[in-house]
């Protein structure tokens, strides 16, 4: 499929085509539009984070000037019967997704949507929130998973009950629960599999729930016509699946439903579920004219998803000589108000790397009352991951075994056998752990007192998906290329470049535009690592067309045959020689200026669907020092190796990587969600909630592999999600090596470290 | 944010006149990094601001070696970081400074306005105590001086009356073989609110030290000062045995909660670490190290 | 003057200097990313200082002298630090690059030859998610080469 690996476009470093703009403050994000004649709304959310709602009275919000209009949940339709996608995972009843817009009969989060109003001003409308009045039950709320698993837990949703797949289950249909499902990874035979080994450990880990903490708060301004024509403006992961969300749950025809895609400000994930659309929509409905709505960091943080806080115990065995014999894990994830953690994401990834014979992953998703969790880059993994590694780790100190050669003796090859069934196709895991460990930093001698090093491996899927893309060819020889992808990190220029090498032209010569929902057909979402993969199939595709239709023009044009002519991958068209005996060939500018009269412009469409056979392996190594009298962690350096398949855009694929690692760093040290007891996040807000600044990291240096994917024309693969699964383990292995002790509950916050190194005082 | 007036003072008599029409609801204005986020959180209610910053007074940064230095109130943090005479002589008060919310903050951020905010964890107050800081303040029944140890009398609230309002701040010129220092402990390396801080002074006669004066933040409801640390050290030499002493007395002396941003015992430890450290390098800037 | 511009704008007495840059002026280029000082994000020059207009009320900015990014590049082309930022790709989604502009062009005018410690600590008042900062600390570096010739 691919011709050469030597790239003329691929792996060089353009300047991105949106850069400019953002560089000089013309982007134009979700929050930034401005329509004439706009209101500003915003939503009144419950303090309580269980309760019932007895009582909704607007009349002295409707009654404050420039107050124009408060919608509660009576103002939806009935929701549609059965389930729909909302973000990755498994689809969810429409009936919770339409609840977490505006809660129904219950609250079951603080910060839960309770009405929305909309006035002349954005000071009325915050003003008009404190005049609804809402009257409470209140209810005993659950804040912990394994509390919310136990026999007298308060239940969210009665008519919630657990769906148990696994081979022994006794599925209770009639015993209300807050486990949404019990799923099952297994093979192999743990007892023999533990009996074989020479040492067995068994180690409980907790993480907290994680914010993706973009900078840009949720947004979306919102239009419906008189002739009930929606148009919503928005920065989100993707404006198709919102535009046909919108249509069901509104109960609008998808082609009335235009989405217009602004930048957007990052999104990790948490952008690809629906919160103020819906709501500025109805609003607009109410009011004839347009209603903008943005959140404040405060409900970002109260009522966003972030992602699951989790219970994990490993127990795991190992021989002598470091053959990993038996991996059994319990998992159960909090998902928030309503059903649909991320779990899976953790029991696909824990055991990913490595090739082992016998394992158990059971994995329990929890409903409790916190805000619905969110997609968070690579979503599972981290507190999925994190645990097998760091027990790994443990063992080999244990057997006094490098963790390296360990990882590398048990690595997961080509075809093996994956853990959650089926096959790996080509991987890069163990290419990733050799340079790990011929790195010069693995290699290196870390000098100094209280100072640790730490390794460890990450995995993530990508996925396929529908995209469609057009193209169309001008007469001077540039492209247009019409995206439907939202571009959140740097796949604009990436597709160009896939699009340019395909036509053998400059990535300065192709125009990469994301358009909106009228502009092209369905295109999936922004995540799943899948847009440099789906979105280059497509590029590929449309490069092939019009390298076809370019071959059709200059065969009328010499008067020859199609297969006489022959495009080259340097973009030049040759033909037969002329009567003369001449070469013939033309540039692919100088055939462009003869399009108009050999039959006028081309344009090409496709939609591609790929399942994906490519996954990413990557693997890093830490080094810190300890503060023994602060209990304060410094980075010292920090290594990330990652198989990339083909690096399209190598700036924007190590940013990708460094960006992931600062995420994962902060999910170690110094993030986490602080419930009070009565549910409140006591630190929502940038202050408390701790993300590392500048001072807080030193360089990242990565090590790009290139494995390329056998079913990619260039061999890409999803780079984005899996760098934030290695720092918690490498992090917590690094910190153990130089204080002395293992901290298994993240984050490993400066207090713990001292409550470990001084537990008399 | 509620709905809220701004007047702008000219002069002294102008801002009392304000503040005192204004009630209980009027609120001084100076670089604002603290009132504006409490009025839009709606956690302090604020029906007029009263920008003082046109006052000349309160922007006011000299130092003479007979009245020491001079502080407007609202004499933004950048300012005073950057002065010759604070950079030699009161190094502590840089400490404090120039890491108060970070660079942007401290375009606005001014001292006055961090000691009136009256937080239990207020970045500069220990280094001003230390350092013998008196407030200056102006109000409908003339002036008044309070040592920066009494101001504040709990969280968020102070010893100021009705319709006065701290003009200026004043620190005695440095006596000879004398130094202070100031520290703090953060989660992160900036930006955040501290865990503990602490300032040490001391002065040497010969060997021994004379004098000395710890205060430890964030650690009670307000600063609080350690007189068991200085205790432990006035009289003789500064000696391992002693810092430690000294460091002890303030473990002691702390009273900290738990909360979101710290645990008793970490906060009574690191009473003790900030102590111990700011009184090793207070000492080498006394021996005019 | 707001970018060398004599400006009048109506604002409420309830804005900051972000709401009304952003709502009344419509200069969107500063962001609003958590509205308390926190992540630098609505970071403008004001009077030759860096501040975080949303802890500014526009009330306040009377006869001040503002520059904010869309006032950075000029007729000849964009400054040194956008130049680098777009080389040295220090920015992904964007949203941030704004105020690390702003934050960057002040301590470019203050120290001409930072240090990488002195560039991370200037810049520890702006958050980046998304790039991990290393980027956005070579493109500093950079620039801060070029412009000292």
């Amino acid at each position: 499929m691919v011709a050469s690996k030597e790239y003329k476009v691929i792996g060089t470093r353009p300047i991105r085509h949106d850069g400019t703009d953002k560089v000089t403050g013309r982007a134009q994000y979700g929050a930034d539009i401005r329509l004439t004649g706009m209101l500003y709304a915003r939503v009144k959310r419950s303090p309580h984070a269980h309760a019932i709602i007895k009582k909704i009275d607007a009349s002295k919000a409707l009654a404050l000037p420039g107050v124009k209009a408060v919608i509660t949940h009576q103002d939806f339709p009935r929701p549609p019967e059965g389930v729909g996608t909302s973000g990755e995972g498994a689809p969810q009843p429409w009936r919770f997704q339409v609840e977490n817009f505006l809660a129904n009969k219950k609250v079951l989060y603080r910060g839960h949507a309770v009405a929305a109003v909309a006035a002349t001003d954005a000071h009325i409308a915050e003003d008009a929130l404190a005049l609804i009045d809402v009257e409470y039950e209140e209810l005993p709320p659950v804040l912990d998973v394994r509390e919310a698993m136990s026999e007298n837990a308060p239940i969210l949703h009665d008519d919630l009950r657990t769906k148990d797949t696994t081979p022994l289950a006794t599925n209770n249909t009639d015993k209300p629960s807050n486990v949404a499902a019990h799923t099952q990874i297994k093979r192999g035979d743990l007892e023999k599999g533990f009996a074989e080994a020479d040492v067995v450990i068994e180690r409980e880990f907790t993480t907290t729930m994680y914010h993706q903490g973009y900078i840009e708060p949720h947004n979306g301004t919102a239009y419906w016509s008189k002739d009930g024509h929606l148009t919503v403006w928005n920065s989100s992961q993707s404006h198709f699946v919102f535009r046909n969300q919108l249509a069901n749950v509104l109960q609008i025809p998808t082609a009335r439903v235009t989405v217009v895609p602004l930048e957007i400000g990052g999104g990790f994930g948490g952008k690809l579920y629906m919160y103020l659309e819906p709501l500025a929509a109805l609003l607009s409905k109410q009011t004839g004219k347009p209603v903008k709505m943005w959140m404040t960091r405060e409900e970002v943080f109260e009522a966003t998803g972030p992602t699951s806080g989790a219970y994990v115990r490993v127990k795991m065995g190992m021989k002598k000589d470091g053959t990993i014999t038996a991996g059994e894990a319990y998992m159960a994830f909090e998902a928030g108000a309503y059903p649909g953690s991320p779990v899976g994401g953790g029991m696909n990834g824990i055991f990913a790397p490595y090739n082992i014979p016998n394992i158990q992953v059971d994995g329990y998703d929890v409903v409790l009352n916190k805000p619905k969790t969110a997609a968070y880059r690579a979503p599972g993994t981290p507190a999925g991951e994190f645990p097998g590694d760091a027990v790994i780790n443990e063992l080999c100190d244990q057997l006094n075994l490098d963790p390296m050669d360990v990882r590398i003796n048990n690595a997961a090859h080509d075809d093996d056998e994956r853990p959650m069934g089926g096959n790996w196709g080509v991987i890069g895991a163990l290419q990733c752990m050799e340079a790990m460990k011929n790195h010069p930093h693995y290699q290196s001698e870390l000098q100094g007192e209280n100072r640790g090093r730490g390794v460890a491996m990450g995995y993530w899927g990508n996925a396929g998906g529908e995209t469609t893309s057009s193209a169309s060819v001008n007469a001077d020889g540039t492209v247009n290329l019409v995206l439907g992808s939202i571009d959140i990190g740097g796949t604009r220029p990436a597709l160009a470049m896939q699009l340019a090498e395909t036509l053998g032209i400059r990535a300065e010569d192709v125009w990469p535009r994301v358009v909106d929902t009228d502009g092209v057909g369905f295109n999936l979402f922004t995540a799943g690592s899948r847009t440099a993969f789906a979105g280059g199939w497509a590029a590929y595709e449309l490069g092939q067309q019009i390298r076809a239709k370019m071959v059709e023009r200059a065969a009328k044009i010499w008067e020859c045959k199609e297969d006489e002519v022959a495009y080259g991958d340097d973009g030049i068209i040759r033909g037969p020689k002329d009567g003369d005996g001449k070469d013939r060939q033309f540039t692919f500018k100088e055939l462009c200026g003869q399009l108009g009269r050999t039959g006028g412009i081309i344009e090409v469409g496709a939609n591609i669907n790929k399942t994906s056979v490519g996954v990413s392996f990557a693997g890093h190594i830490v080094d810190v020092e300890v503060d023994k009298d602060t209990g304060k962690v410094k980075i010292l350096r920090y290594t990330a190796v990652q198989d990339v398949g083909t690096a399209i855009h190598p700036s924007y694929v190590e940013g990708q990587i460094q960006g992931g690692v600062a995420q994962g760093i902060g999910m170690a040290l110094t993030e986490e969600y602080h419930f009070g007891g009565d549910g409140r996040m006591q630190n929502a807000s940038f202050l408390d909630y701790r993300m590392p600044t500048a001072l807080d990291l030193p360089m990242i240096e990565t090590v790009l592999i290139e494995v390329p994917n056998p079913g990619h024309p260039y061999g890409v693969r999803g780079v984005g999600e899996v760098p934030i699964v290695p720092p918690l383990a490498a992090v917590q292995q690094a910190v153990a090596e130089a204080t002395g002790h293992r901290f298994n509950n993240l984050p490993i916050t400066p207090a713990s470290i001292l409550e470990a190194l001084y537990p008399e005082e | 944010m509620q709905d809220v007036r701004y007047a702008k003072a000219s002069s002294v008599d102008e801002a009392i006149d304000l503040l005192n029409k204004g009630g209980v609801t009027a609120r001084v204005l100076a670089g604002g990094t603290d009132i504006i986020v409490q009025a839009r959180e709606r956690r302090r209610e604020v029906r007029l601001f009263v920008d003082i910053k046109s006052i000349p007074e309160t922007q006011e940064l000299k130092y003479d070696a007979d009245g020491g230095l001079t502080v407007g109130a609202a004499t933004p943090c950048y300012r005073i970081y950057n002065d010759e005479n604070v950079k030699r002589l009161y190094p502590a008060l840089i400490e404090a400074a120039s890491v108060i919310g970070g660079v942007a903050i401290q375009g606005r951020a001014s001292l006055g306005g961090n000691l009136c905010n009256s937080g239990p964890a207020a970045d500069s107050v220990p280094a001003m105590i230390v350092l013998d800081g008196k407030a200056t303040i102006a109000g409908p029944n003339g002036r008044r001086s309070v040592a920066i140890e009494d101001f504040n009398t709990g969280p968020g609230r102070n010893i100021l009356e009705p319709g006065e309002f701290v003009v200026s701040l004043n620190f005695p010129s440095p006596a000879p073989n004398s130094g202070a220092a100031w520290q703090r402990f953060i989660p992160r390396n900036e930006m955040d609110i501290a865990v503990v801080n602490a300032g040490s002074y001391v002065r040497f006669d010969g060997n021994n030290v004379s004098a000395a004066k710890i205060a430890i933040g964030a650690v009670g409801p307000t600063v609080l000062m350690v007189p068991d640390a200085a205790a432990a050290i006035v009289g003789k030499p500064l000696t391992d045995e002693t810092i430690k002493a000294a460091g002890e007395a303030a473990k002691n002396t702390a009273r900290p909660i738990d909360d979101m941003r710290g645990t008793i015992k970490q906060r009574k430890h690191l009473s003790a670490v900030l102590v111990e450290r700011t009184l090793r390098e207070a000492a080498q800037r006394a021996r005019g190290g | 003057m707001i970018n060398g511009e004599e400006t009048e704008f109506l604002a409420d007495s309830r804005d900051s200097l972000l709401d009304a840059l952003r709502e009344r002026i419509g200069l969107t280029g500063a962001k609003e990313g958590c509205n308390n000082g926190n992540c630098g994000a609505c970071a403008v020059i004001m009077d030759g200082r860096l501040v975080n207009s949303c802890c500014v009320l526009a009330a306040e900015v009377e006869n001040c002298d503002i520059t904010t990014i869309e006032g950075v590049a000029t007729q000849d082309g964009l400054h040194p630090l956008q130049q680098a930022f777009l080389e040295e790709a220090a920015l992904q989604c964007g949203i941030c690059t704004p105020g690390f502009i702003m934050s960057s062009k002040a301590l470019l005018e203050q120290n001409p030859d930072p240090s990488e410690h002195d560039i991370r600590f200037w810049l520890s008042g702006n958050l980046c998610r998304c790039t991990g900062y290393d980027k956005i600390i070579r493109a500093v570096q950079s620039a801060a080469t070029k412009m000292r010739g």
